[in-house]
C-alpha cells in the first residue's frame, strides 16, 4: 500500500502541474507534493524498519534495505530542490529566461522524473526497470533544454542520443538476461529480481557475461562512466541547476544502483571476479578522466559536472572490490555525494543568479555580497574534496584502505587522482568566494535552508552514523556481496 | 530439414538485415521513413509465424502492437513532421557508401561471430537469427553515426530499437507482456518529445543540420 502511494503521489502530481503548472503557486504545490512523496518515503521506511523486506502486487515490486535508503534519499534530495527551485525559478523567470508555459514544463516534468526515479528503485522487474530509466531520460531531456539557447538545444541533443543509444544496449542485455533465466523460470517471473536472485548460481555463465557487458555500458552510460561519458557535463552546464542538482545527485545514483543490481547476479553466475574487475576498469578510468578534465574548465557547472563523473567512478571502483567495507563504503559515498553536490549545485545557482554569468572567471567575491552563498560554496566544495570532519572523507578512507588491502596497485592511482582534484577545485573555488565582489542583489532572497541541511547531514554522516543506517548499510553491502 | 515455418523465418531475416543495409545507403528521408515502416512489418510478420507456430498467445498481442506502433502510428507521425518541417525532399550527403557498405559487411560478421555461443543455448525455432538481429543493431548504430541530419540519426534510433525487439522474438519468445508494453509507450513518447524537440532546434538554427551542434567543447 504504502508502495503504491508512494508512486501515485508524484505521479499525479505531475499530471496536476500540467494543468496548474503557470500558476503563481505552483512553486509552493510542487514542494508541497515533493514532501509528501517524502513523507510517504519515510512511512514505507518505517515499515522496512520494523517489517523487514516486503513484496508486493504479485512481486512486481519489492523493498529490502539496498533500495529502501536510496528511495528515502531519492524523496529528500527531491524535496529539498523543489525548496531550492521556488525562488530560483522566481528569479530566472524575472530575470527573462522563462515564460509561463516553461515553468509549467518544468514543474511537470519534475515530478514525473521524481516518479520514474522511484519506479526505477521500487521494481521488482528488470524490464520495468529498464522502461523507468529510458523515461527518465525522455522526462529530462526538455528540462535541460529548458532555456531554449543553442547551447542548451545542443546539450539536449546530445543527452538524448548518447543515452538513448546507451540504454539500448542495456536493453540487449536484459534481453540476453531474460533468455538465460527463461528456461528455468519460465515466462512469467523470470525477469523478477527476487527469483532471479534465488537461481542466480544456476545461470548460464556465459550468456550472462554477454549480457553484463551489454547492461553495464548501458546503465554505465547514464552513471556518467568514461568514455561515455560526454553527455554529462553539458547537460549539467546548460540545464536549470535545480535539474543540475537532481541529476547530478539522484539519477547517477539510481543508474548505478541498476548496475550493482546487475552485478550481483552476474557474480552468482560466473564464481569470478569478472563483473567486479570490469567495474574496477571502468570506475578508475572514469576518475582519471574526470580529475584531468577539472583543471581546465571554465565554466562552474561543467566543473562539478566532471566532479560528478569523478565520485561516480570512484562509487563503481569500490562496489567493484566488493566485500563488506568497500561497499558499506560505496553506499555512504553514494549517499554524502548526493547530498553534497546537491548542496554544491544550489550554492553555484544562486551564486550564478548573483553575478549573472556561469563563467568562473567573472564570479568573484561572494562573500561579500553574501556570506551565507560564499560558505556554503566553500564549505561545500571542501566536503565533496574529502576534508574531514565531512562524510565524503569517511567513505573515501574507507574506500582507500580497502584498495590498499585488495588492489594494492591501484592505491596511488586514487590518491594522486584526489590530489589533482583537490588542486583543480580548491584553486578556483577559493578566489570565486574571496576577494573583490561581483556579485549583486537578485530580486527575491535566495533558498539557504536545503544548502545548510544537506550539508549538516554530510557533517553528521562524517561524525557519527545512526545505528539504523548503519544496519542498513551492512545489510546491503552483504547483499552485493563481493 | 527445417519446416517450412523455419524457412519463413529465415527469409524475413534475410529481408531484415537487407532493409537495415538499405536504410544505411538511403539518402532521401521520405524512403527512409517508408523502409522503417517494412522493417516494422517484417517485425510484426515474423512474430507472427513464431505465435503460430509455438502457439504462444501473449505473442499476439505482441505483434499486434509492434505493428500498429512501428507500421501505423510512428510513420504517421514521422510523415506530419516532415511535412511540418518542410524537410521531405530533403537529400543527405552521405560519407562515402561504398566504405560504409563494407564496414557494414565487417559489423554483420562480427555480430555473428559474437551470436554463435548463445545461440548454441537457444531453444527457439528461430535461433537462427540472433546473429541477423545483433547485426542490425550495429548497423543501427552505424547510420546514427555516419548521419548529419537530425531526422535521419532519429530513424536510426528507432531501428535500433526494431532490431532489439527482433533479437528478443528470436532467442526467447518475445519479452513478457509487460516489458512490451513499457517499452512501446517509451518509444511513442520518445517521439512525440523529439517531434517537438524538432521544432525547436529548426526555430533557433534555422535547419536541421547537427553541424551547427558541435560548439559544447571544454573550454
Amino acid at each position: 500500500m504504502e508502495i503504491l502511494l508512494l508512486l501515485f503521489v508524484p505521479l499525479s502530481g505531475g499530471i496536476l502541474l500540467a494543468l496548474f503548472g503557470n500558476h503563481r503557486l505552483a512553486a509552493e504545490l510542487n514542494s508541497i507534493i515533493s514532501f509528501l512523496t517524502l513523507i510517504n518515503a519515510g512511512f514505507l521506511t518505517a515499515r522496512i524498519i520494523s517489517y523487514g523486506p516486503i513484496v508486493a502486487f504479485h512481486e512486481q515490486f519489492f523493498v529490502d534495505p539496498f533500495n529502501i535508503f536510496l528511495v528515502t534519499l531519492t524523496a529528500l534530495v527531491a524535496f529539498t530542490t523543489s525548496l531550492f527551485s521556488r525562488p530560483y525559478m522566481r528569479i530566472e523567470q524575472h530575470h527573462g529566461k522563462l515564460t509561463e508555459n516553461r515553468l509549467r514544463l518544468y514543474h511537470c516534468m519534475y515530478q514525473l522524473f521524481t516518479f520514474t526515479m522511484l519506479l526505477a528503485l521500487l521494481t521488482n522487474n528488470m524490464g520495468i526497470l529498464w522502461v523507468a530509466m529510458e523515461a527518465a531520460t525522455l522526462t529530462t531531456v526538455l528540462l535541460v533544454s529548458l532555456y531554449r539557447t543553442p547551447a542548451s538545444l545542443e546539450a539536449a541533443w546530445k543527452y538524448f542520443i548518447i543515452c538513448g543509444v546507451g540504454i539500448a544496449q542495456a536493453l540487449f542485455g536484459t534481453i540476453l538476461l531474460y533468455f538465460a533465466a527463461e528456461k528455468l523460470l519460465g515466462i512469467h517471473s523470470s525477469l523478477l529480481w527476487t527469483h532471479l536472485d534465488k537461481i542466480k548460481d544456476r545461470l548460464d555463465p556465459t550468456v550472462m557475461s554477454v549480457a553484463f557487458v551489454f547492461l553495464l555500458i548501458g546503465y554505465g552510460t547514464k552513471v556518467g562512466l568514461a568514455p561515455m561519458h560526454n553527455w554529462l557535463p553539458d547537460a549539467h552546464a546548460e540545464g536549470p541547476t535545480p535539474i543540475s542538482a537532481v541529476l547530478s545527485g539522484l539519477l547517477l545514483n539510481v543508474a548505478l544502483y541498476a548496475v550493482v543490481r546487475c552485478k550481483i547476479l552476474t557474480d552468482g553466475a560466473l564464481h569470478s571476479h569478472f563483473a567486479g574487475n570490469l567495474m574496477i576498469g571502468f570506475g578508475l578510468l572514469s576518475l582519471i578522466v574526470a580529475v584531468f578534465s577539472l583543471s581546465h574548465q571554465k565554466d562552474i557547472k561543467r566543473l562539478f559536472g566532471y566532479s560528478s563523473i569523478e565520485h561516480m567512478g570512484l562509487i563503481t571502483f569500490a562496489f567493484g572490490m566488493g566485500g563488506p567495507i568497500a561497499n558499506f563504503a560505496g553506499l555512504l559515498h553514494m549517499t554524502v555525494h548526493s547530498l553534497t553536490k546537491s548542496a554544491i549545485f544550489f550554492t553555484v545557482g544562486h551564486a550564478a543568479q548573483k553575478t549573472r554569468t556561469q563563467v568562473m572567471e567573472n564570479i568573484r567575491g561572494l562573500l561579500i555580497q553574501s556570506p551565507t552563498v560564499g560558505w556554503g560554496l566553500m564549505l561545500g566544495s571542501l566536503a565533496i574534496l574529502g576534508m574531514p570532519p565531512f562524510g565524503v572523507f569517511a567513505s573515501e578512507f574507507l574506500i582507500l584502505t580497502t584498495a590498499m588491502k585488495q588492489q594494492p596497485w591501484a592505491t596511488p592511482l586514487l590518491l594522486m587522482a584526489l590530489a589533482v582534484a583537490f588542486a583543480a577545485i580548491f584553486g578556483k573555488v577559493q578566489p570565486m568566494v574571496f576577494g573583490e565582489t561581483t556579485a549583486q542583489r537578485t530580486p527575491r532572497p535566495p533558498a539557504l535552508l536545503p544548502i545548510f541541511v544537506h550539508l549538516s547531514l554530510v557533517l553528521m554522516l562524517g561524525l557519527f552514523i545512526p545505528m539504523y543506517l548503519a544496519n542498513w548499510y551492512r545489510e546491503a553491502a552483504s547483499l552485493i556481496g563481493y | 530439414m527445417i519446416p517450412l515455418s523455419g524457412q519463413l523465418l529465415n527469409l524475413l531475416a534475410a529481408v531484415f538485415l537487407l532493409i537495415a543495409f538499405a536504410m544505411l545507403a538511403q539518402r532521401r528521408i521520405l524512403s527512409l521513413i517508408h523502409l522503417y515502416a517494412y522493417q516494422g512489418l517484417v517485425l510484426s510478420l515474423s512474430t507472427l509465424i513464431v505465435a503460430y507456430s509455438t502457439h504462444q498467445p501473449h505473442l499476439y498481442y505482441s505483434m499486434l502492437l509492434n505493428f500498429l506502433l512501428k507500421v501505423l502510428i510512428v510513420p504517421w507521425i514521422l510523415h506530419r513532421l516532415i511535412h511540418r518541417l518542410n524537410v521531405q525532399w530533403d537529400v543527405e550527403t552521405l560519407l562515402n557508401i561504398p566504405t560504409t557498405m563494407l564496414i557494414g559487411l565487417a559489423l554483420v560478421i562480427f555480430a555473428f561471430n559474437l551470436s554463435l555461443p548463445i545461440v548454441q543455448l537457444a531453444g527457439t525455432i528461430n535461433r537462427s537469427t540472433l546473429g541477423i538481429a545483433l547485426a542490425s543493431v550495429l548497423l543501427s548504430f552505424l547510420m546514427m553515426i555516419t548521419r548529419s541530419k537530425a531526422v535521419p540519426q532519429v530513424i536510426g534510433f528507432l531501428a535500433l530499437e526494431n532490431s532489439l525487439i527482433f533479437a528478443a522474438t528470436s532467442i526467447t519468445y518475445g519479452m513478457p507482456m509487460m516489458v512490451e508494453l513499457g517499452i512501446a509507450l517509451d518509444v511513442l513518447v520518445g517521439v512525440f518529445i523529439l517531434g517537438v524537440f524538432f521544432f525547436h532546434i529548426r526555430n533557433q538554427f534555422d535547419s536541421l543540420e547537427l553541424k551547427h551542434m558541435e560548439k559544447l567543447k571544454d573550454n
